[in-house]
């Protein structure tokens, strides 16, 4: 069981846990992910979401193919959020159930590293200086800059 | 020929819309389309090479690109 989509409201990681639960599943793993207030020092006060609609579909199908490929018999929910978000706010969100713990878990994780590395989904930030940019996760951050 | 390129995100503010038309040989691959949009106002801003999708699908430069097919100038992603 696997359902991928792209919404323009809030998502209910509730109701998410509730469609991949299944009386054969001993374990459930969600992944959350929300808008923080800060990113390289910077305050935001909230982000936009925009997606390329048609192949971000295409992307998250696939990658919850090859989630259910990898992890034979986990049952995932994907939910990521597009529009003007709000600190706090959830932009995505990811449950999966599985007879056991390790696939529950692992196919979260690849679920969240693989959507995050290939659908066309991109964020612009609202700082609290009232500028907007952006987000390129290609350039170094000036605080990954300064750890190096 | 002609071919649509839709851009996103960064890549239509550089161009200042979220499409444009660009004119091509027949046969044209994607890296001729990049060539293409390069020469338009604003493109100085994208990077030397984005990534391309063509019916939704990553491309690779010397992919074909058809009348008709839908091409896509991906800036990087951000999702999560």
């Amino acid at each position: 069981m696997i359902r991928t989509a792209i919404v323009s409201r809030a998502i209910d990681a509730a109701a998410l846990l509730a469609e991949v639960a299944h009386p054969s599943t001993g374990a459930t793993s969600l992944f959350v992910g929300t808008v923080r207030d800060v990113h390289d020092d910077r305050g935001v006060t909230g982000i936009d979401y925009e997606a390329y609609a048609g192949m971000a579909l295409r992307e998250l199908a696939a990658i919850g193919a090859e989630a259910s490929e990898k992890f034979p018999g986990v049952r995932v929910v994907v939910e990521h959020r597009i529009g003007t978000l709000a600190i706090g706010d959830i932009s995505v969100a990811i449950a999966v159930a599985h007879a056991r713990r390790a696939p529950a878990m692992d196919a979260s994780r690849f679920v969240i590293e693989e959507l995050k590395r290939r659908v066309p989904i991109w964020k612009r930030e609202h700082y609290v200086d009232g500028t907007r940019e952006w987000v390129d996760p290609t350039r170094a951050s000036p605080q990954a800059a300064g750890r190096a | 020929m002609s071919v649509t390129v839709l851009l996103f995100a960064s890549y239509a503010d550089a161009l200042g819309r979220p499409s444009v038309d660009v004119p091509l040989a027949p046969g044209a691959t994607v890296r001729e389309v990049l060539d293409a949009l390069k020469r338009m106002p604003g493109a100085d801003r994208l990077p030397p090479s984005p990534l391309v999708a063509v019916n939704q699908r990553y491309a690779r430069l010397s992919d074909t690109v058809h009348a008709g097919d839908e091409v896509a100038v991906i800036p990087p992603v951000a999702g999560g």
